[in-house]
């Protein structure tokens, strides 16, 4: 194994050859750096894209702080060299190091890796090769470090199922220290019987202990466990009361992609947008004070010295308190020259004051997500705005001196025609005409219109992605329409990338060995332009024999298994299968703060909900049986 | 307030450049909670004037800064706070208050010291010899970003100096005003070294 200096002394020679080396060297103050031989267990945590990309990744961070906290154990981090990088510490043999100490990360006991998308996947296994670390679970020894993976694609770990030890399923917070402990208590067993405990864990998935059955049209017959310590159903994991947020951030030596702190002030959306992720499988809200958000931030920019502070969550106009944390803020930090960003505003009047009070640079735009623009596929995916709304609120945008606004729309959301598309062109001309009787020519709109990707673990987890043909001619359509103002900026998704993204997402443990075969052949950074291989994918399909349509066209039989059949955010199957045969009715369900919809999250953590009582949950209280309340159902109109 | 900072630049630092460094005083400033006064204009920018850019992958004994407060503090005071709010690779040399009206660092520098440590050995008569004969030329005309120039009148010192191995490794202060700067890797081409086997170190700015 290298040792650090030799390794530094490699590193001396390529560095400037490269660009941007201050992504390889660390030193970055906040960077915490123990005394290797103190410590009996040390992780690697790796966000497997480039530094400009993971150093800012709040989740990371609040793993490196979990860990780093504990007087028994080290965290450092890695990320993925780019392309210039990876060849030469390939040509050089330098093999994938942590940056705080230099140490490979072969040296560590346990790799974690975090995907919070699915085209991290080919970086993830890119990772493990420059590491020198088998790709393979069923390959690694005892001489080598556990390698797990967390992250919201593990609500569908099956794809990756071959290369990862285990998957950690929801919040990390507390599995962390339960996964150390695990470490240190099995330190002198056997790899395969230090496994078997670590099924115990509830929210741990050790993919070994599981074997998949396959009907004769390649759907899934049955997901067996086949020792007794692996749970029939692994649940997430969540924590009942949202810890203290991470505030000694990483302050990058360089320019990077998100260069600010942030201050999670809520976890989990009641929004119930049946083309969501996150909304669905990061249930159920809860909320920190407005006083552990303002004291967080004041420590967090007085431990960075940042000038931009973002406030994350779902959906910030759904925080209880959005208009006291905004003056709250704004009063602790006025005259300090610091930038305050708050995503996902509703789009209402009230977001625009709210915006005004943080005295947002007007230049820097403002942003909405209508994600639709006709009344039925407003219905459909679950996020009712009328147009007179979004009419009202841009126009008073612009009236108030933001020249830019940002459109958020969708395509290829399920039974989409040309002419929900054309309504998208049409809002958005509609938009910046109204702009411009306000506030002139010099008003600029951006349209930016992605492709719906169907995600496990949602209502839409049933329905077919829209084929490229439609895609392109849905973008077509939009080019067609939205080209002819100049001011207007449209930009879209290359269909390419949806597939790529479509086929990972719901994809099942044979798409493994397509994976492998792509990255093999040269797949990597997928979300990137540089990195888009897209013939190696369809090459990749074929040569292990699986046709991509069958993972993407295909619509799901209402009683197919799915390959993430034993895995769940705790949403129920029954309860996304409702939401979804509503959304073909074109019915809608409003905020669930307002109304309990019944969809599993409070029976089955019942017990962290006792624990944790009061304002933090957002569930509403249900006093009748949830079976009743899901009979009242809300009609649009009525 | 006008404040003179001078700070080592080492380690991981190496290979943050110009612009990143501007940003990583800010922040630093802000930490330290030093009243960092900033331009008046749309996009004010902080006060914070470099004497000379360090090259990529050098490290420094010796960069030197102005910086201008909005409060008078005592250069004492600025250092503890400084102290405790850098990335490790920074350290500060010295702070001490310098007369507002002065002209810009920039214009005053004139030039700059560097240590060069060679990573693949020369034996130290045969670097001797070519200095020797570098400094004896008239001119030495060389291209850099497409343009001719005469490196040889950059030049104002360089010296070998002898390890007991029978290696040696140089010290050379080269001209560091606007429009006239000797680079320590062209000088180092000149002599048929290849530059990326050389460590340099910035070890002074030469000012008026």
């Amino acid at each position: 194994m290298f040792t650090v200096e030799q390794i530094e002394a490699k590193l001396e020679q390529i560095l400037l050859k490269v660009e941007r080396p201050g992504r390889y060297v660390g030193g970055e103050l906040n960077s915490i750096r123990k005394d290797w031989d103190a410590a009996k267990t040390r992780v690697a945590l790796v966000f497997p894209d480039i530094y400009d990309i993971g150093v800012s990744n709040v989740g990371l961070k609040i793993l490196y702080d979990q860990i780093n906290q504990r007087e028994d154990a080290l965290a450092e981090r890695a990320y993925a060299p780019w392309l210039d990088m990876e060849a030469l510490m390939r040509e050089h043999g330098i093999p994938l190091y942590a940056l705080e100490s230099k140490r490979p990360l072969s040296g560590f006991d346990l790799i974690g890796f975090t995907l919070p998308y699915e085209t991290l996947y080919t970086n993830a296994i890119n990772v493990l090769d420059l590491a020198g670390i088998p790709l393979r679970s069923s390959d690694r020894d005892d001489s080598h470090p556990i390698v797990i993976a967390g992250g919201h694609s593990a609500v569908n770990p099956e794809p990756m199922h071959a290369f990862m030890d285990a998957f950690i399923v929801g919040e990390g917070e507390e599995v962390i220290h339960e996964i150390v402990n695990w470490l240190q208590e099995t330190q002198n067993a056997k790899r395969a019987d230090r496994l078997r405990e670590l099924a115990k864990i509830p929210g741990v998935y050790v993919p070994r202990f599981y074997e998949t059955a396959y009907m004769d049209d390649g759907t899934i017959k049955a997901v067996e466990p086949l020792i007794p310590e692996a749970p029939k159903t692994i649940r997430k994991r969540i924590v009942g009361k949202l810890p203290p947020p991470p505030v000694k951030f990483i302050v990058p030596n360089i320019d990077v992609v998100h260069n600010r702190v942030s201050v999670e002030i809520m976890r989990g959306c009641t929004r119930g947008c049946r083309f969501c992720h996150a909304g669905m499988i990061t249930r159920p809200v809860r909320e920190r004070s407005v006083q552990e958000v303002v004291e967080a931030a004041e420590a967090a920019v007085r431990a960075t010295g940042f000038e931009e502070l973002a406030l994350l969550s779902l959906s910030s106009s759904d925080y209880t308190h959005i208009k006291d944390l905004v003056d709250a803020i704004g009063e602790r930090f006025e005259g300090r020259k610091l930038t305050v960003s708050l995503p996902s505003l509703r789009i209402e009047s009230v977001s625009i004051e709210l915006m005004e009070k943080l005295k947002q640079h007007r230049s820097g735009g403002f942003t909405l997500a209508p994600e639709a623009a006709s009344e039925r596929m407003r219905r459909i995916i679950n996020k009712y705005i009328p147009d007179e709304d979004i009419i009202n609120t841009t126009r008073e945008i612009y009236a108030r001196g933001w020249t830019t606004i940002k459109l958020y729309f969708m395509i290829g959301h399920p039974s989409e025609t040309l002419e929900d598309v054309q309504a998208i062109a049409d809002l958005s001309k509609r938009v910046i005409a109204e702009g411009r009787k306000v506030a002139g020519w010099k008003v600029k709109l951006n349209v930016g219109v992605s492709t719906f990707v169907p995600k496990p673990q949602t209502p839409f987890q049933w329905v077919s992605c829209d084929t490229r043909e439609n895609i392109l001619e849905k973008q077509a359509l939009l080019k067609r329409e939205l080209f002819k103002d100049r001011n207007i900026k449209l930009s879209w998704t290359k269909p390419d990338d949806t597939l790529v993204e479509a086929w990972l997402s719901r994809g099942d443990r044979r798409m493994a060995e397509v994976i492998h075969t792509a990255w093999k052949n040269g797949a990597k950074f997928d979300a990137w332009e540089e990195g888009r291989k897209f013939e190696t994918w369809i090459a990749a399909f074929k040569e292990h024999g699986l046709d991509p349509a069958f993972y993407t066209h295909r619509q799901r039989r209402t009683d197919e298994i799915f390959p993430w059949e034993h895995i769940t955010a705790a949403v129920r199957k029954n309860y996304l299968f409702q939401d979804f045969r509503m959304s073909l009715e074109g019915q809608i369900r409003v905020d669930c703060r307002l109304n309990c919809y019944a969809c599993g999250i409070l029976p089955t953590f019942a017990n962290l909900r006792r624990e944790n009582p009061g304002e933090g949950w957002k569930c509403p209280d249900v006093k009748s049986p949830t079976r009743k309340m899901e009979m009242e159902l809300p009609l649009v109109g009525d | 307030m006008r404040v003179r900072i001078t700070f080592a630049k080492q380690g991981a630092l190496r290979y943050v450049g110009h612009l990143d460094l501007h940003r990583l005083w800010e922040r630093a400033m802000r930490r330290a909670n030093l009243p960092l006064a900033y331009s008046q204009g749309f996009h004010p920018q902080p006060k914070i004037s470099l004497a000379a850019a360090l090259p990529l992958g050098f490290s420094s004994r010796a960069e030197v800064m102005d910086v201008r407060l909005n409060e008078d503090i005592q250069p004492g005071e600025i250092s503890a706070r400084l102290k405790d709010n850098l990335p490790p690779d920074i350290q500060i040399v010295e702070v001490k208050a310098v007369e507002e009206n002065l002209p810009a660092l920039q214009t005053q520098t004139l030039s700059a010291s560097y240590d060069v440590h060679l990573t693949e050995p020369v034996p130290g008569s045969e670097l001797k010899r070519g200095v020797e004969a570098l400094m004896n030329s008239e001119a030495l005309i060389r291209e850099r970003r497409s343009k001719t120039y005469d490196l040889r009148p950059l030049i104002e010192m360089i010296s070998v100096i002898a390890q007991a191995d029978g290696t040696a490794w140089l010290k050379m202060t080269l001209a560091a005003r606007e429009g006239a700067t000797g680079r320590p890797e062209e000088v180092l081409s000149a002599l048929g070294i290849e530059p990326e086997t050389a460590r340099v170190e910035r070890t002074r700015l030469i000012f008026k």
